[in-house]
């Protein structure tokens, strides 16, 4: 029954992905994804986020009374993503500029919480960081593959450089504008979740 | 049993409380200085942007930003056509007026109701106004006033646009555009970023007159035609983002008329023809 670490972090990575399985967290997914730094950036704030409160709340799970327990996980996201939105303002201003409020709703998060429910409230410390790292980085894994089509498709460019010069800038791509609009990421997610189950057929619905 | 549990469940609480807020106060206290140099910096970096200080590709430092501002006079401007408008407020003025010459925020005014309303018949759809408003002098080598630049705002599609409009001493050609703070969609509204459309004010004229009917800077639907004769007050429209560029063009004709910077101009034109004629 013990899983090992490695495979705790790795498998919500792709098999077990919150967001292609659980269908969690898209709201996020279709807003910071048009340009691939911002993705980036959410990305780390994420994965730092889910990895520091399963932590947390894992440690003092013992203590937490069952009948406050998720306003406890509340608190314990609410200040990690509040000193995350800190210290992005602080240190990467132009950045936190782009994802204005987008960060402080990682605490709606539905990741975050799902995490430090199912799993940290049950599992040891050390297993809860790992289970939050992964599925962190299964988070930042959809949300860089769907920016970086997004934006090259967009807007021809990958991080802000050209990559296929658009004709309003005197090359010859057009760029589709519907890639930079929220329904491109469901398509995008959509187009992600059909390749992951044909994969692991197990995971097709009946 | 079930006193003993309501008694852990407030010492959990109140503990965690307590933890999380020192936490998060201390986060917000020790990285406060730094936020607020990174929001004073961005914007004089905008200033200098698109005075033409920096060019658009420019990979700018802090160090770069302050010494260049450094040579930027800025002034606090009366807005509007009546009493005292378009005037600067003198030192003593503002001493006794309690106005904050240096550190003068308009949003700051506008949160805390020292605002003048917009007449209705206006366009950019924003409710009231603060009664100042900065402007940033830059001077040639000569220290001949060479541009103006003036704050701008006003409603897009989503959101609020805030940006900087640059004229040349005349008042009435205008150097540069930009917006440094909306939240337009990436790629169509969001295209007030691009720098080959910013380019594209360069030379263009605020306001003046074709065979006696006055006109004013607009920014079109499609392209602008050049062989038109008020070729020289467009700007051609961003595709796809309409009400962006309509937005645009209602902001800027508000600030530079007559309820925003327009008596301010028209006083700066005066002061540039009498220098010439004496010359």
């Amino acid at each position: 029954m013990a899983e090992k670490p490695k495979d705790v972090l790795l498998k919500p990575v792709f098999r077990d992905n919150p967001i292609t399985l659980q269908i969690l967290g898209i709201c996020s997914a279709l807003a910071v994804t048009t340009k691939l730094d911002t993705a980036l950036v959410m990305s780390v704030a994420v994965i730092m986020v889910t990895a520091l409160s399963s932590f947390a709340i894992s440690l003092i799970r013992a203590w937490i009374p069952n009948n406050i327990r998720i306003i406890v996980q509340m608190t314990i996201i609410a200040s990690l993503v509040i000193l995350v939105d800190q210290f992005l303002k602080a240190y990467f201003y132009s950045l936190s500029k782009e994802l204005s409020v987008f960060v402080g709703l990682i605490i709606t998060n539905c990741i975050v919480m799902g995490r430090a429910e199912g799993y940290a409230m049950k599992n040891g410390p050390v297993m809860s960081f790992f289970d939050g790292l992964g599925n962190g980085l299964g988070y930042g894994f959809i949300l860089v593959t769907v920016a970086f089509f997004r934006e090259l498709l967009g807007k021809g460019q990958l991080l802000g450089f050209d990559i296929l010069p658009t004709t309003s800038n005197g090359g010859w791509y057009v760029p589709n504008g519907l890639m930079l609009l929220p329904p491109s990421a469901f398509f995008l997610i959509g187009l992600i979740i059909w390749a992951i189950r044909s994969k692991y057929t197990e995971q097709v619905g009946r | 049993m079930i006193a003993d549990e309501r008694k852990q469940t407030i010492v959990v609480a109140t503990l965690l409380c307590l933890v999380c807020s020192v936490l998060v106060s201390t986060a917000a206290v020790v990285l406060r200085p730094r936020q607020q140099e990174n929001k004073r910096l961005d914007i004089q970096q905008n200033i200098l942007r698109v005075a033409g200080v920096f060019s658009p590709d420019d990979d700018v430092s802090a160090t770069d930003i302050e010494r260049e501002f450094r040579q930027v006079e800025t002034a606090l401007v009366v807005l509007g056509s009546d009493r005292g408008g378009g005037t600067e407020i003198s030192e003593q003025d503002a001493e006794y007026e309690q106005i904050d010459l240096k550190n003068f925020d308009p949003r700051k005014e506008v949160a805390q109701g020292r605002v003048t309303a917009i007449p209705s018949g206006q366009l950019p759809q924003i409710a009231n106004r603060a009664m100042f408003s900065n402007v940033y002098k830059i001077r040639n080598a000569d220290g001949v006033l060479d541009q103006i630049v003036l704050p701008v705002y006003g409603k897009g599609l989503w959101s609020t646009l805030y940006g900087f409009i640059s004229l040349e001493s005349d008042g009435l050609t205008i150097r540069g555009i930009t917006f440094y703070e909306h939240g337009e969609t990436p790629g169509l509204g969001g295209e007030v970023d691009n720098a080959k459309w910013k380019a594209s004010w360069n030379g263009k004229k605020a306001f003046g007159e074709i065979d006696g009917r006055s006109i004013k800077i607009k920014v079109l639907k499609g392209q602008v035609n050049p062989d038109r004769a008020t070729a020289p007050f467009e700007v051609d429209g961003l595709s796809g983002a309409t009400i962006t560029s309509n937005g645009v063009t209602a902001l800027v004709q508000y600030w530079l008329g007559p309820h925003g910077f327009g008596k301010y101009l028209e006083n700066l034109r005066a002061e540039n023809e009498s220098e010439t004629s004496d010359g």
